[in-house]
Parts: C-alpha cells; sequence; structure tokens
C-alpha cells in the first residue's frame, strides 16, 4: 500500500481548472480552426487530470478508463476535425472560423 | 521517516516543474500566432501532464499519452499545418474589441465557476487520499478493469474509433474527386 506522496489532489484540480479555463480562451478568441482544435486538446486535458486525480483520490481504476475513452474520443474528434479543415482548404474557403458562416440559416 | 520525507520533497520539485510547465505551455499553445508553434507547444504540455499523471499513479494512461496524443494526434497536426501551409493570426490583432474581451470574460467566468464548484462539493475529501495497491494503474490493472467491469465502455470506443476513421476517410476523399471525373448523365 503506498501513499499519496507530494502535494495533495486540490493542487492537481487546480492545474486542471487552469488548464480548462486557458483551452476555453483559445476556443473562444482565435479565429484559426486549427489553433481551436489544438485548444479543445487543452480542455480535453484539462479534463482529464481532473478525472484521474479523482481516481487516486478515491483509489477507484474508473477514472482511469474514463480518461483513456476521453483520449479515445479526443483522437477521433481530431481525425474529423482535420479532415474538415482539408476539405474546406481544398475548397479554397478561407479558413477563419468567424466567415464560415455558409450553413448559418 | 527521513526517506520518506525526501522523497516528498522530491515529489513536490518535480510537480512544481511539470505543473508550471504544463500551464505555460497552454498559455503559448493560445497566444503564438503561427499554428506551427503552438502545435510545439501542445506536445510540451502533453509531455508535461504525463509527468503529473505518473506522480498520480497512473503509469498506463501516462504512457497512453505520450503514445497516442504526443505521437499519432500531434504527428497528424503537424502534417495538416505543414499541408495546408502556415498562416500567421495574431490573437491580439486590431486592438481590444468586444469579441476578444468577451472571451476574456467568458474563459474567467468558466475559471471561477470550476474553483468554487469543485471547493464547495468535494473539498471535505481531497486533503485525504487514499492509499493504493502497487497495481494500482498498471497495463495489467488497466486491462483487468477494461475487459471486466468497464466492457460496454471499451467496446463503445471501439465503434467510435471506427466511425471516426469512416468519416475521416469519406471527408478526405469525397473533396479530391474534381467536377469533371463525375460521370455525366
Amino acid at each position: 500500500m503506498t501513499a499519496l506522496l507530494g502535494p495533495e489532489i486540490s493542487w492537481y484540480l487546480a492545474v486542471s481548472g487552469f488548464l480548462f479555463a486557458t483551452g476555453a480562451l483559445g476556443v473562444l478568441l482565435r479565429r484559426n480552426p486549427l489553433i481551436v482544435l489544438l485548444s479543445l486538446e487543452i480542455m480535453l486535458n484539462g479534463g482529464n487530470l481532473a478525472l484521474i486525480g479523482f481516481s487516486r483520490n478515491l483509489g477507484d481504476g474508473g477514472g482511469q478508463i474514463f480518461a483513456l475513452a476521453v483520449m479515445a474520443v479526443a483522437a477521433s474528434e481530431v481525425v474529423v476535425g482535420l479532415g474538415l479543415v482539408v476539405a474546406l482548404n481544398r475548397k479554397r474557403v478561407t479558413l477563419d472560423v468567424d466567415r464560415l458562416n455558409t450553413l448559418r440559416g | 521517516m527521513l526517506i520518506a520525507s525526501a522523497g516528498n520533497v522530491l515529489v513536490w520539485i518535480v510537480w512544481i516543474v511539470a505543473a508550471f510547465a504544463c500551464l505555460g505551455s497552454g498559455i503559448a499553445v493560445v497566444s503564438f500566432s503561427n499554428p506551427f508553434y503552438s502545435a510545439l507547444a501542445l506536445i510540451g504540455n502533453l509531455g508535461s501532464l504525463a509527468v503529473l499523471y505518473l506522480l498520480l499513479n497512473a503509469e498506463f494512461v501516462a504512457a497512453a499519452q505520450v503514445l497516442v496524443y504526443a505521437g499519432a494526434v500531434m504527428v497528424m497536426f503537424l502534417f495538416v499545418i505543414a499541408y495546408i501551409g502556415p498562416r500567421t493570426e495574431s490573437p491580439w490583432m486590431g486592438g481590444p474589441s468586444w469579441q476578444a474581451a468577451g472571451a476574456v470574460l467568458a474563459a474567467g467566468a468558466l475559471l471561477v465557476e470550476i474553483v468554487v464548484v469543485i471547493g464547495l462539493k468535494a473539498s471535505g475529501h481531497l486533503a485525504h487520499s487514499e492509499h493504493v495497491d502497487r497495481t494500482f494503474g498498471t497495463p495489467a490493472y488497466i486491462g483487468r478493469l477494461f475487459l471486466t467491469d468497464h466492457l460496454l465502455a471499451f467496446e463503445i470506443t471501439s465503434i467510435v474509433l471506427l466511425v471516426a476513421a469512416i468519416g475521416g476517410v469519406i471527408l478526405g476523399a469525397h473533396s479530391r474527386r474534381s467536377p469533371e471525373e463525375v460521370p455525366s448523365l
């Protein structure tokens, strides 16, 4: 049986919250869809850090399983997002999320 | 006791370095104007997160993080950025606009919300962490959980990955076809 060395879980949760807020700032602020996708990855990783922190805090492996599932979903999201970016680039559409309003009703 | 406290100090030092690298590279991803540099900063972010996962006894997740994220996903990102060409865009272009101010306000509100909710709901048991076995977080432990208690999550994950792979192929193949290749009726 091993105890948790170093900082308490709340420190990890603070880092996770800051990461999530940083990613949200990037998603809202940036106009390049590639950087929006990168910021989305930061948000997902902030969530993953909180999941793994709580998993360690409660001594339950379910949080790590959830984090691995989130990782798979993030990989899928990157595949679809980058496919869309490449398709838009082939159609010579400006890569600017403020101008991608063709589907607006 | 002395050895235990020396280990504690060492873990604190590693934690501080990893956490600051993590937050710094996260801010760098958001503020670099060139998406290539942003992607490189995100690789640093993912690496320092893997160190934090190791400190939390999540060895398998840390290894998967480095292999899947920093390896596969980021290589795909760098390929796409190289393919469509680096397009620089300054995040603070044209002075303070209402959009940038709204973004900063919304992100700050999210941060406050996270801190308040975790502080109110979870602060009671955060100070004391459970003692765990030495096997906690090892590949054998994760594999046993995946194939017993969480089998449904495992299978759904495989379907999600399959659907994403098919979607990627369709998105990539559809736009390659030029109009003249379409057989006319």
